[in-house]
């Protein structure tokens, strides 16, 4: 309880007149961090439900986990196979947590300033949503994107597609995802074509500098340019293959997927309309589809590689940015699987649609919502007229 | 039997200290005490002073905008006190109760003899029509409209709530009077749950008969009327407290207002929960006299956790109270990393919490908000607990944002606050929803009149 009388002694110098007023967003914030606010209901329900936004973002955080620790150790993987150096998973690893640590500090650093800033300047609380976006974003960009870069994107979509619309929950796109989609239209070098997924450059002394300038593709970039499109290899589902930080493991990703599910803070609809969406159209492409090699590629390939399960189970169950209705999610869903693959069939220049597929459907969520409950309203009027 | 409905949304939500089906002994009331707030809508008129003498149905205050509508003494005694709020508000009529009660004799009448008009006159007369609710906006109703139904849920689902069969208990004529009442006026339906047996109950006549099934909130009358006879725009319907029937009975059957009801008393705190039989407004320094453990740490609750007030031991039972249940206050707790930690003693629909794994068990839930207000972030939260036709969260967003038009369009007219109260639970973003839409039918109301 020592902590708890000593959070109580420095408080008022974080109140109005206090001499460290300017900070007191930052001292609320991690108060609440440490304590849960013991302020009692005032009027209506007496009682509440143990449930905050703080444990709903911390749960998505810890399914986050397994994806970001198989993409550190897969960013060294890359890189000791690419130098042509065997080593062991530990040296492996250390390279892999050295390449990602700097972009997951640059990504929490930016966004949070920004979030304290604005916390302090509207007199409100800081609002834990970027807790979220800040350990995603170092998951889809690719290990050697540069900092700077990096912090512009963060900065940007922090303060545009969240903060000018209210801040968490009044956003209407997915604030990790513009950040992805800053980068890829303003510095698209840094995040396409085959010189920037494998890490070319020892990093404290792990590693080799010897491969400096060695050029890989992705699986999607591959099929997007070449006659055929590499076969299903099993790699693809363990994650063993080039692509952004997070986003090669279908394993890890499946296993925060249990975790969303389970506890019920991802919607399932969501997420299986995904994958329905997905595949019917991967399908349909194999049958009727033009002859290119992305459009041959097996529909259950098209999960396994790209961001597909990522944006499937993490970005798309967004409940912000995704429909709201029951119904709606099942519609919101498909769309977004066939989206993502007819934009990778039938836009070469853009070999991964899955950031492009979330963002548009984001857009046409609040549509697809206004539908549905369009649907109940009618139905009420009816009532009268009967 | 008639047709169940089955309701599959809902949450029961178990509290410890159930109470009892026994009857506890109290002492009579050293003061009893009518708050015009109670009566929602109400403009209160005073039309007694300080130190007058008044009988057991006599009026207190009547509406200023209906005259006709009277709030009567439940005892006889002499007017203590006024009490006032901001702008001379009124906000309690204290009478001491005399040690012999004496009534105001409204003579014995056989309801079947009696016309529609003639049963809501002497309703006016004996001041119970001032229990009446209606829908739209959940207020007082109004004894010129005339009412598309009559709506009574027999029984209450909510945590703690008391067993209406219990309460039943030996008022079967005066039920069964009341009801035979209550459909000289309008068709009346009854609203009874699948596990009620009793014959007054799902034999009652002149009534319609519906059968529900399912958890918390299927007792709220609000969802009855949803799934029997929605509310469109331009109707109303009223909706009494089954308790309120019984006192409908009792005046015709005995010519005397009698308000005394059977309440329960529970929660963690309450010594010995169990059943009691109090009059409208008594005070609760007597009633509760030694029943509050640990008082000074613990929340009173005029009615239940879910829609009940705040109040303490110098309160008074309110108008539409069928309980009083006290839990911990909980502003001396401090839970170190609540987002993280197991918390397993802490009950939660979500399943991050592992409450779900233990069916049974009886949860002690204090008074924190347990979180901090957010923008709405998760969705369909609201939906899982509300199981009437409506989108809770869009009506919510409408009311938010001042939109008649859409308010109308989501059915704010067939809504109470109280059928929000699930939802205020539930709610991961911990908004205050019973005040938004009780603000927002106010709102409504005023741009309508």
């Amino acid at each position: 309880m020592s902590l708890r009388n000593y959070l109580d002694k420095i408080r008022p110098n974080f109140e109005e007149g206090g001499k460290l007023h300017a900070f007191r967003s930052v001292y609320e914030g991690f108060e609440s961090f440490l304590y849960v606010p013991n302020t009692t209901t005032g009027n209506g329900c007496n009682i509440r439900d143990a449930f905050d936004s703080k444990r709903m973002m911390i749960m998505v955080v810890i399914a986050l986990c397994p994806a970001l620790l198989f993409g550190m150790y897969n960013v060294g993987y890359q890189h000791f196979i690419a130098a042509g150096l065997a080593t062991e998973f530990w040296p492996m690893f250390w390279f892999g947590f050295l390449a990602v640590l700097p972009r997951i500090i640059v990504s929490y650093v930016v966004g949070l300033a920004i979030e304290f800033t604005v916390a302090q300047w509207k007199h409100e609380e800081i609002q834990e949503g970027y807790l979220v976006s800040g350990f995603i974003i170092p998951m889809i960009v690719p290990a050697t994107c540069p900092l700077w870069i990096l912090a512009i994107a963060v900065a940007f979509s922090v303060i545009f597609a969240k903060e000018i619309f209210g801040g968490t929950g009044m956003n209407f796109l997915n604030v990790a995802l513009i950040t992805r989609a800053f980068i890829f239209f303003a510095y698209p070098s840094v995040i396409s074509g085959d010189g920037v997924w494998v890490v070319d450059h020892a990093i404290c002394g792990l590693g080799s500098s010897a491969i400096d300038g060695f050029t890989q593709a992705t699986v999607l970039g591959t099929a997007s340019t070449a006659a055929a499109a590499p076969a299903f290899d099993w790699n693809m589902v363990w994650g063993f293959i080039p692509g952004s930080v997070g986003e090669t493991s279908v394993i890890a990703i499946a296993l925060g997927a249990l975790l969303l599910l389970y506890t019920g803070i991802a919607s399932w609809k969501t997420m299986l309309s995904v994958f329905v969406g997905g595949g019917l159209v991967a399908f349909i492409f194999n049958k009727v589809g033009p002859d290119s090699a992305m459009a041959a590629m097996p529909w259950y390939e098209h999960f396994v590689v790209g961001g597909f399960c990522f944006g499937a189970v993490f970005m798309a169950t967004d409940p912000v940015t995704s429909a709201r209705t029951e119904t709606g999610k099942f519609i919101y869903g498909f769309l977004i699987g066939a989206m993502a693959i007819t934009i990778r069939v039938m836009n070469p220049g853009y070999p991964e649609g899955m950031m492009l597929a979330i963002l548009l459907m984001n857009c046409f969520a609040p549509l697809i919502d206004y539908c549905v409950v369009q649907a109940n309203v009618n139905k009420r009027a009816k009532r009268v007229n009967k | 039997m008639s047709e169940i409905i089955r309701l599959r949304k809902g949450l029961d939500i178990r509290l410890l200290g159930k109470p009892e089906r026994k009857l506890a002994d109290v002492q009579a009331p050293k003061s009893c005490a009518l708050c015009p707030d109670d009566f929602t809508g109400v403009t209160p008129k005073l039309v007694v002073k300080e130190q007058q003498r008044v009988r057991a149905g006599e009026a207190l205050f009547i509406d200023k905008n209906h005259p006709e509508v009277k709030f009567v003494s439940p005892v006889s005694g002499v007017v203590e006190a006024v009490n006032r709020g901001a702008r001379r508000k009124v906000m309690s009529v204290v009478v001491t109760p005399d040690s012999t009660q004496e009534y105001v004799e409204f003579g014995v009448k056989s309801v079947q003899s009696l016309s529609g008009r003639e049963v809501l006159s002497a309703l006016l007369e004996a001041g119970l029509f001032g229990f009446f609710r209606q829908r739209p906006y959940d207020v007082i109703a109004s004894p010129e409209d005339s009412p598309k139904g009559i709506f009574v849920s027999a029984f209450d689902s909510k945590p703690l709530a008391p067993d209406f069969e219990f309460v039943l208990n030996g008022n079967e004529l005066d039920f069964q009077t009341g009801l035979s009442a209550l459909s000289r006026i309008a068709p009346t339906f009854l609203g009874i749950s699948s596990k009620q047996t009793m014959a007054a109950l799902t034999e009652a006549k002149n009534v319609d008969v519906y059968v529900f099934k399912g958890a918390h909130p299927a007792g709220n009358v609000g969802v009855q009327i949803n799934h029997i006879k929605p509310v469109n725009k331009g109707e109303i319907v009223w909706t009494v407290d089954p308790e309120v029937v019984i006192f409908i009975g009792r005046l015709f059957n005995s010519g005397k207002v009698n308000m005394t009801r059977v309440i329960a008393l529970g929660g963690s705190r309450m010594n010995e929960p169990a059943y009691c039989k109090a009059v409208i407004g008594a005070d609760l320094a007597t009633l509760l006299n030694g029943r509050i453990a640990d008082a000074a740490s613990s929340r009173i609750i005029n009615g239940n956790v879910l829609t009940g007030a705040k109040t303490d031991m110098n309160g008074w039972l309110g108008a539409f109270s069928n309980m009083l249940t006290a839990i911990p206050e909980g502003s001396d707790v401090n839970e170190f990393m609540g987002w993280i930690a197991p918390r397993f003693g802490t009950f939660s629909v979500s399943r991050t919490f592992f409450s779900w794994l233990t069916c049974s068990k009886e949860y002690d839930i204090d008074a924190r908000v347990k979180g901090s207000e957010r923008h709405m972030i998760m969705s369909g939260e609201y939906d899982r607990v509300f199981p009437m036709d409506i989108y809770p969260e869009y009506l919510i967003k409408a009311i938010i944002t001042g939109n008649i038009d859409k308010m109308e369009a989501y059915g704010i007219y067939e809504v109470a606050p109280e059928d929000f109260a699930l939802c205020e639970f539930v709610d991961s973003s911990k908004l205050e929803l019973q005040r938004i839409v009780r603000e927002g039918l106010d709102k409504l109301r005023a741009e309508m009149a």
